[in-house]
């Protein structure tokens, strides 16, 4: 474990991707949190592991939140947590869709909002706010451009 | 040497006779410019004849990139865009962004100005709330209550005309407090709707509430029990209709929550017909909230002090709030900047729409039509 750390009232856990997997399994069948609210990853592009991974529980026993963070690098996947909380389902697709983080073992691994042939990654970093994949939109839509 | 009975006809193996349609699967596309759908959403049925074999949700049409735009606004700025994310509920979007704001930058809302979050979030709950149950029974066949909840919504939404000048993406708040005082007469508009509104909802129950089709219709449909519901992370009425008394106003207070009576309605099935019980039950609940925060409205300021650039402090918040439709939560990474460097919004419709599946399996075609509708999903928080 790296770190276990409260800011403004809020609990989180940081730790490292090689025993985040199982921690998650833990914190569900022994310490309650039985509800995954969330799953979101942030892109910092000047670290050496680029993308963090956040996990949001909520436990109905407890009435307690805690986040759980871990960092993995670009290219790098994370086993899938779908059988632990099968709400990941869409959101590591989300999580995919809009960072190119693969989960291993996930049942259908697509893109969900943005169309299965778009090239990028919208929510990293290096892809700026009125980029888009002009071949398919010329393609697909038939105009030069969305802009 | 092929197997001998490969030639015989079902008939002479004791088997039903296998018609084209009965055979195969039919694979159905309901959508996107379905009625039926409450915005763009694209279904894909795999049915046997009538029965739902399996569905599978195409989403993304209203795609505009919210947390993208967030990325590169100011915390003021990015305000108004949340009320484009569940567009019949703004309120109640714009209130969860603001207390996150508030809580990363550690200022507090003036009572005064919670006590107008608190009458406003609640009307625009019910204005939700009526919303989907008009489009409800029309998915379901039901005309007449659109009409009656379409002319008692317009209360509501000139309520929030006078008070902000907009009706549906109404940007009523602002981080630290409200930016405008209640209009003259404000107390009375809605003082006299809490009067208007009771018979109205009455009215709403007597014409469906022991219908003998809307009970046929809804009874016993879409079922999910509270493991499957906790399971997919299904939140708000659908979560409360399958018996788990469960909801963020009590469970963790925001804004001034803790300080009204109200009760949790919850349902014991599970079904459709739970889930209409317990919206039912929450507009009156929701009325019971604004009668006890209109007559105790302090005086005061509706500001706190703000800095006039925001640049909260390094570090990340999650926060979230009991939206019409379930827990709507908002996590934002600061990096000490003018700008947030993330946006994470948890759209309960999002979530909640993952569990059409599951509810539909071995139903009618029909019935795919009433589960979307008890979800009560807005396409535009789904997608964002």
């Amino acid at each position: 474990m790296h770190e276990a750390n409260t800011y403004l009232g809020q609990n989180y856990l940081v730790l490292d991707a090689s025993i985040t997997a199982e921690a998650l399994r833990i914190l569900r069948d022994e310490e309650q949190f039985d509800y995954c609210v969330d799953l979101t990853a942030t892109h910092y592009p000047t670290r050496e592991k680029q993308f963090e991974l956040i996990w949001i529980l909520y436990s109905f026993a407890r009435n307690e939140r805690i986040r759980v963070k871990t960092m993995i690098a670009d290219g790098e996947s994370f086993p899938s947590s779908v059988e632990i909380w099968p709400t990941t389902n869409w959101l590591e697709r989300e999580v995919y869709d809009m960072f190119g983080i693969r989960f291993d073992g996930h049942p259908d691994l697509k893109r969900i909002l943005l169309p299965d042939g778009w090239k990028g990654y919208p929510l990293r970093k290096d892809y700026g706010i009125i980029q888009q994949d002009q071949e398919w939109v010329q393609i697909n839509l038939g105009i030069e451009s969305g802009q | 040497m092929t197997d001998p009975t490969a030639y015989l006809s079902h008939l002479e193996l004791g088997e039903p006779d296998k018609t084209f349609l009965d055979s195969n699967e039919l694979i159905i596309n309901m959508g996107p410019q379905h009625p039926a759908t409450h915005g763009v959403l694209r279904v894909i049925l795999k049915l046997d004849g009538e029965k739902v074999l399996g569905t599978e949700c195409v989403i993304g049409y209203l795609h505009r990139g919210v947390e993208k735009i967030a990325e590169h606004r100011t915390y003021t700025m990015f305000n108004p865009y949340v009320d484009r994310m569940d567009y019949v509920a703004a309120v109640s979007n714009g209130l969860g962004y603001c207390e996150a704001v508030e809580k990363l930058l550690n200022v507090q809302a003036p009572p005064r100005a919670n006590y107008i979050r608190v009458i406003l979030t609640e009307l625009n709950r019910l204005a939700s709330h009526q919303l989907w149950l008009g489009t409800h029974a029309l998915d379901i066949g039901a005309m007449t209550p659109l009409f009656y909840t379409f002319r008692d919504r317009e209360e509501i939404l000139k309520i929030f005309e006078k008070y902000c000048g907009a009706r549906l993406t109404t940007h009523a708040f602002r981080i630290g407090g409200c930016l405008y005082e209640t209009y003259d007469g404000f107390e009375r508009d809605v003082k006299k709707f809490l009067d208007f509104v009771p018979p109205k909802i009455d009215e709403y129950e007597e014409l469906l509430t022991t219908n003998r089709i809307w009970l046929e219709r809804t009874k016993n449909v879409g079922k999910i029990s509270a493991a499957d519901c906790k399971a997919l992370g299904v939140t708000g009425p659908v979560l409360r209709a399958s018996g788990v008394k469960w909801d963020i106003r009590k469970a963790q207070p925001y804004a001034n929550y803790s300080e009204f009576d109200f009760e949790i309605p919850t349902g014991v099935n599970g079904d459709t017909y739970d889930r209409y019980m317990v919206r039912m039950e929450e507009m009156r609940q929701s009325l019971r909230i604004i009668r006890q925060a209109v007559e105790r409205i302090p005086e005061g300021p509706i500001m706190a002090k703000v800095p006039r650039v925001m640049k909260p402090p390094v570090g990340e918040i999650y926060h979230s709030i009991e939206a019409p439709k379930g827990e709507l939560g908002y996590f934002i990474v600061s990096d000490g900047s003018t700008q947030p460097y993330r946006v994470r919004v948890r759209p309960p419709s999002f979530v909640n729409l993952q569990a059409l599946d599951i509810m539909v399996r071995g139903a009618l075609v029909a019935d795919v039509v009433a589960v979307i509708g008890t979800l009560d999903i807005v396409l535009g928080e789904v997608d964002r």
